[in-house]
């Protein structure tokens, strides 16, 4: 039977879509300290963000054996480049691009598409240097500035954080922000322990990932407890 | 991003990806003529120091490097930190030691990253082994290399020390460990000055001074060198994790054995 390109195309986008739709949200943010991954998710062990290079994460929605593959590649990319080269020389930017092409090549070619979301991140010397990269399904990347929320809920995250938050702001203040976001689009109340989060530490020399511990998350989503 | 990368067999071991996306860049890689008899001269890194102490493992280094009869580098790096919890120093042919270091580090960086914990104590004492069994083909080229890892085991909440030989075998030492040219005279000093739970402080001297003593005896290694304010390297493993000792204590450290050793070359005591 005859498909048109137009409309192969567009079931595989609609079934791409559908799949992502379904995962709970992740949002992807800048703040005074560094670059700050709030996803919500129940798991201690399979996340959905992690380490890629010293000043590099990686953040994912969509389905988990598919976007730990591409995690995996995105780790031996920028290990081998690294390794090749020198630390200096892996960037986001060639990494995203990397992404887009694996992306739009399974997209096109494969027998089912990602059903996926990806954000490269890497952090600067301040807020106005960090770059993030938003990759979806079909390949397509776009440099956001500031912030990137991905999933189900993506456009009314991304219309609520950006208002009234700037990338200046403590990660406190922004952790506590994003949760509340989080939880209104979920259309329920999240603690720390549903939460995975992370932080790529703009002060903190070479390797600027580390997770942040449920109970410092916890601290800081107190109104009168920890720093905040 | 190749394919391979993305689908390709899984794992997570560095040396075992770089074998099949980039041979060439393994260390040592150089297609191999057998050489000249005798091999050429390249700089050789010459004596690291390893002991156990109270909370953990000191290693030491001395700063310099020979060809032949020269002296090729006088402020050479040969004990590096692996990762967190462990530190390697290397003996022999200069530059492929420190490209072995080099890929043990992303080894074990890359293990973490991709299984989201780190490799054992003993997983990393294994994987050297395995890199330096690769190297036994230069090992016969005269392109020798030899190491030794000193780490803190978080399981069971002590220092320990791996020795290795030419062929990859591992050996955990209980008390010190010596390597390189001067590693027979330093180990007569370890073997005079080491006791079970030294302090810190102390196991820094004691490695210190068992670097003395093999440049007391041995052209390879160098000595003190007040003149150029050169101090050994030297780096402390503990549950607090790796830690390189600081130039301003090491001065110190060196200063009072240079002034204790006044009188008394072989340190009587």
């Amino acid at each position: 039977m005859y498909v048109s390109p137009e409309q192969f195309m567009k079931d595989r986008a609609d079934y791409a879509r559908k799949g992502i739709a379904r995962g709970r949200s992740v949002v992807v943010l800048s703040c005074r300290e560094g670059i700050l991954f709030v996803a919500e998710n129940p798991s201690r062990t399979l996340h959905k963000v992690s380490e890629i290079y010293d000043r590099i994460g990686f953040a994912a929605v969509g389905k988990y054996t598919e976007f730990e593959h591409l995690r995996v590649a995105g780790i031996r990319y920028a290990d081998l480049r690294g390794y090749a080269y020198d630390r200096s020389d892996v960037t986001a930017r060639a990494l995203a691009n990397a992404y887009a092409q694996t992306l739009g090549t399974v997209f096109t070619t494969e027998s089912k598409p990602y059903e996926v979301e990806i954000t490269v991140a890497q952090v600067g010397t301040d807020p106005a240097a960090d770059q993030l990269y938003r990759l979806t399904y079909d390949g397509s990347v776009t440099d956001e500035p500031g912030l990137v929320a991905m999933g189900g809920a993506a456009e009314a995250l991304t219309a609520a954080l950006s208002k009234g938050l700037d990338a200046s702001a403590e990660l406190a203040t922004v952790l506590r922000r994003a949760v509340e976001e989080l939880g209104r689009a979920g259309g329920r109340e999240l603690g720390a322990g549903d939460l995975e989060v992370a932080l790529l530490d703009r002060f903190r020399p070479r390797r600027a990932f580390s997770r942040v511990p449920v109970t410092e998350v916890e601290a800081h989503l107190t109104p009168s407890g920890g720093k905040g | 991003m190749s394919r391979e990368l993305v689908h390709g067999p899984g794992g997570s071991s560095f040396t075992e990806l770089l074998r099949a996306q980039a041979p060439h860049l393994l260390p040592g890689a150089a297609p191999g003529e057998p050489g000249p008899p005798g091999g050429v001269d390249l700089p050789h890194g010459t004596t690291i120091v390893a002991l156990t102490c109270a909370d953990g493992v000191v290693m030491a280094g001395d700063r310099r490097a020979t060809m032949g009869n020269v002296i090729a580098n006088r402020d050479m790096e040969k004990v590096f930190a692996a990762d967190d919890y462990s530190v390697v120093g290397i003996a022999g042919t200069a530059g492929i030691a420190v490209e072995l270091v080099r890929l043990l580090q992303v080894e074990l960086e890359h293990y973490e990253k991709i299984e989201g914990t780190l490799l054992s104590l003993e997983g990393k004492a294994n994987r050297l082994s395995a890199m330096i069994r690769g190297n036994l083909g230069n090992a016969f080229r005269g392109l020798s290399v030899l190491p030794v890892l000193a780490g803190f085991d978080l399981t069971g909440g002590t220092g320990r020390l791996f020795s290795y030989d030419l062929a990859g075998g591992c050996y955990e030492e209980s008390a010190h460990h010596s390597i390189g040219s001067g590693a027979f005279f330093a180990r007569g000093a370890l073997k005079k000055l080491w006791r079970p739970a030294l302090a810190q402080e102390e196991a820094v001297r004691t490695a210190v001074e068992a670097l003395y003593d093999a440049a007391d005896d041995d052209s390879g290694t160098g000595g003190p060198d007040l003149g150029r304010q050169i101090w050994p390297t030297c780096a402390v493993v503990s549950a607090d994790g790796t830690r390189f000792v600081d130039a301003g204590t090491l001065e110190q450290v060196v200063t009072d054995l240079v002034a204790a050793r006044r009188d008394n070359p072989g340190g009587a005591r």
